[in-house]
């Protein structure tokens, strides 16, 4: 299985990288970790006429934090978002999901960038990005503009990137002492994309939840932000009855279609169940974080 | 059909050559130099068979254009043998019956030889993560994590001994 013919770039700046993304539009595709674009390259589902490779571009890699924020270089891999200990101390919900991304040669290509912009539903770290409340830097010739992950996905493969956009970082705010978080995955074997999947994250103070989030992977059009569940376990004890309630909005709120991963009734089932997964692993790790 | 000149090197050698933009690793791997090592498997990303180790990394030659490999490192499974000599790796499979129709051992002993070097003493467990990225369809895989387990004591014993 060949792709199609294109013209290979390689540039070094992000300028570079821009400016032939205004020259190409939709004939220009950027190529990071390769692993979604290549495979439907192959397929010819994807063919297009210049080919943008990010990869020599050092600025693009690299994770910091600063003013509160922890700051990730699109292109940086799965593989190194796992060993980051930035990441491992401060906001383990990120290796802890990129360890459930397909698998070893895949992550060392596969960049978190990649993953949440393409769009696809499957992609584990968009839900992520949802609960963690992050933000994505776009730019394009005529300058930059930061867009809440919550404010970035429209449709399947469809997202508020521009043709002549690209994505450069992902701002995360460092989560606070007192906050707990968890990725939760079922999926067919290792490797495969999620049944259903939970991201959670929650505050306690004195007992109480304070602040949550809940999001979903792969049971609708784009990952799910499910603000009834949060509002589930906010003001609680996040007891077993608060928790239950949370799955039961997770439900709710999900839209799974039946495919080769399950009917409707398992996925959702699935969604409650990684819900309160996720919610009770995260409270686990609150003291601690 | 646009081409692009690229040098990289090659189980140590030094490698020129012409590749079009489009031409997949893996192929320019067998098709055009003759190193059939690495296999075509399920040519999706998925099996493990294509496996190679570029600059450090062990990375699945079907994925990755030939272009992109300019300038790199590359280590197949023929790089692996010293001489007459087998790599530990190579013994613990031959040892170890790690192997039965042998279409993915190219893949397995290039991907267990980045593991080791990453991790010279795995778990069980961790070999077994460490190869999620290739498929056996005929072992059921516990011979294979016992051949890697033969190699990482045989390396270490042979460190320990130095």
């Amino acid at each position: 299985m060949t792709p199609g013919v294109f013209e290979y770039h390689r540039p070094n700046k992000v300028e570079d990288v821009l400016a032939l993304l205004a020259e190409f539009g939709d004939d220009g595709k950027v190529l990071a970790g390769g692993h979604s674009l290549v495979p439907m390259m192959k397929l010819r589902l994807a063919e297009p006429a210049h080919i943008i490779d990010i990869n020599a571009i050092a600025s693009l890699r690299g994770i910091r934090e600063e003013e509160g924020m922890i700051v990730i270089g699109a292109a940086t891999t799965q593989a190194e978002i796992m060993g980051s200990d930035l990441l491992n101390e401060k906001c383990r919900i990120l290796p802890d999901a990129a360890a459930l991304i397909a698998d070893p040669q895949v992550r060392n290509c596969g960049t978190i960038g990649g993953n949440c912009a393409n769009g696809d539903p499957g992609n584990d770290d968009p839900a992520i990005m949802l609960a963690l409340n992050a933000s994505y830097t776009l730019q394009n010739q005529a300058g930059q503009r930061q867009i809440a992950a919550r404010e970035f996905y429209e449709a399947v493969y469809t997202t508020a990137l521009a043709e002549d956009e690209l994505l450069t970082e992902i701002h995360v705010p460092a989560p606070a002492k007192g906050t707990g978080m968890s990725y939760q995955k079922i999926k067919r074997k290792v490797g495969d994309y999620a049944i259903a999947a939970a991201a959670v994250t929650l505050s306690m103070s004195a007992g109480q939840c304070t602040d949550a989030a809940v999001a979903l992977t792969n049971v609708g059009d784009t990952a799910l932000l499910s603000l009834e569940a949060a509002e589930a376990i906010k003001g609680s004890a996040v007891d077993a009855r608060a928790i239950d309630r949370a799955a039961d909005a997770a439900m709710a709120d999900c839209e799974p279609v039946e495919d080769m991963r399950g009917t409707v009734e398992y996925r959702t089932a699935m969604v409650g169940e990684m819900t309160r997964r996720a919610i009770a692993e995260a409270l686990s790790r609150v003291a601690g974080s | 059909m646009p081409s692009k000149k690229i040098s990289l090197t090659i189980n140590g050698e030094a490698v020129e050559a012409d590749v079009e933009a489009r031409m997949l690793l893996i192929h320019f791997l067998r098709e055009q130099l003759n190193i059939t090592g690495p296999h075509i498997g399920c040519e999706t990303s998925h099996c493990g068979a294509c496996t190679v180790d570029l600059d450090g990394k062990s990375v699945k030659a079907c994925t990755i254009f030939a272009v992109q490999a300019d300038g790199g490192e590359l280590l197949t499974v023929e790089g692996l043998a010293n001489g007459a000599e087998l790599h530990p790796l190579q013994e613990g499979f031959f040892q170890c019956h790690g192997l039965q129709c042998s279409f993915c051992t190219p893949g397995m002993l290039t991907r267990a030889y980045r593991l080791l070097q990453d991790n010279p003493n795995p778990s069980d467990e961790e070999i077994r993560m460490g190869l999620s990225g290739n498929l056996c369809r005929c072992t059921g895989y516990q011979n294979i994590v016992k051949a890697v387990r033969y190699a990482a004591d045989k390396i270490n014993q042979a460190e320990g001994a130095n």
